[in-house]
């Protein structure tokens, strides 16, 4: 009865997903639902994330889909200074908190030369409310300036050492290098963003932008793991 | 044009509204088997606390080997490893030891989210709800290994400390308690 039960939820769940596409909230929760009532472990937690880019690193450039169908690469960016990289998804409740803050970096600092590139690193088949198609509704839906880009073959999130979303990098081009400055967390307090104190990421722009060595290189935040 | 727009309009009503039939359905069933203690959620009880007043938690040093996994109602591979903590919880409660379910979850989100969770799974084990934004200072104090991605474990026996960013079968997680212990 109780398996009978569980796969009925499943079967309910897996229609909803298919069928009702467009309801982003409701699909949101059914999707819950399925993680809920699955007790098998969906991913390959197993693979150490050790690796990844540290401090001083040059990271790599890559060539990803674009929400608008555009590929799109750091080196398309002739004027830019560096990049505010930022490893992001549509529903993880931290990513979605940082929104806002994402399109204010950019609004801060595209003209100052570092443009926020935001990549969806999370295999939709794994987590459904990431897939192409609703990275568009959502970058709609939250005004997302800058390009929302789709890893699709999961790999440019490895280079880096994306463990979770969000997770930024910022890059500066030191000749003709994209050097990993700093880190982590856009600021102390992912929850709340009027209640920040500490504004990791847009110090470390402004000390790069003064010619300063970063100050605060590593930050830590809670994440939603990188769905492989 | 116009047609086909409220074609498209009325079928996306339709479907948001067939997808919440559906999910009310799947809610009567699964707690249909949940037996009449844990339906009334007002009696549960899930503290909050900051970083400071955990951390005392995650530190003990006595003969108990306290298990404490890092996690949250939104977190998928977290909540499909859930079952494996509870194992563990109901399997050693002759063998000194204690799981800690430490939700992440934000707090505004307990009466909606964290308690009919809790209700819906029968969960056991202890739960707390941490609820202090200042990661950057707290994830370090949890382990200097910790990347901040959920789910995240930590084992500590007598000082004996083993921390995981990773997720869990119930052989997997006995084994490295095991090692400890």
């Amino acid at each position: 009865m109780k398996t009978r039960s569980k796969l009925l939820i499943l079967a309910i769940a897996v229609l909803g997903i298919v069928t009702f596409g467009s309801c982003k909230n409701e699909q949101k929760k059914t999707s819950e639902e399925v993680a809920v009532n699955t007790t098998e472990t969906e991913n390959s937690e197993e693979t150490p994330t050790a690796v990844g880019y540290n401090i001083g690193d040059t990271a790599t450039d890559f060539k990803l889909k674009d929400i608008s169908g555009k590929m799109v690469s750091l080196s398309d960016y002739k004027e830019a200074k560096g990049f505010i990289v930022i490893f992001t998804c549509n529903t993880c409740p931290f990513a979605v908190a940082s929104e806002e803050r994402m399109v204010a970096l950019d609004a801060e600092f595209k003209s100052k030369g570092y443009p926020v590139i935001a990549i969806n690193p999370n295999n939709p088949k794994v987590q459904p409310d990431d897939t192409f198609e609703l990275m568009q509704a959502k970058a709609k839906e939250a005004g997302f300036t800058f390009p929302y880009l789709y890893d699709d073959s999961q790999t440019v999130y490895a280079k880096y050492g994306a463990t979770k979303t969000p997770h930024v990098y910022l890059l500066q081009k030191e000749s003709g290098k994209n050097v990993v400055k700093y880190i982590g967390a856009i600021d102390d307090n992912v929850k709340n963003a009027s209640a920040v104190k500490d504004r990791f990421l847009a110090n470390a722009v402004n000390e790069l932008l003064a010619g300063k060595e970063v100050s605060v290189k590593e930050t830590k935040a809670i994440g939603c793991s990188v769905k492989q | 044009m116009k047609n086909l727009f409220l074609v498209l309009i009325v079928f996306f009503t339709f479907s948001c509204k067939d997808n919440s039939e559906g999910k009310k359905d799947s809610k009567d069933f699964s707690t249909e088997n949940i037996d009449k203690n844990f339906k009334d959620i007002s009696k549960l009880k899930v503290p909050i606390y900051n970083f400071s007043q955990l951390e005392p938690l995650l530190n003990k040093n006595n003969d108990t080997t306290n298990v404490i996994n890092f996690w949250a109602t939104w977190c998928k591979p977290c909540i499909a490893e859930l079952p494996a903590f509870e194992k563990l919880n109901s399997d050693y409660t002759n063998k000194k030891l204690k799981v800690i379910l430490v939700s992440l979850d934000f707090p505004e989100n307990m009466e909606k989210q964290v308690l009919p969770f809790i209700e819906k799974q029968h969960i056991k084990s202890e739960v707390i709800l941490l609820d202090d934004p200042d990661a950057n200072n707290w994830i370090p104090k949890v382990s200097e290994e910790w990347s901040g991605a959920i789910p995240a474990t930590l084992i500590n026996h007598n000082g004996k400390r083993k921390f995981f960013e990773r997720s869990f079968t119930f052989q997997e997680l006995e084994d490295e308690v095991k090692k400890v212990i």
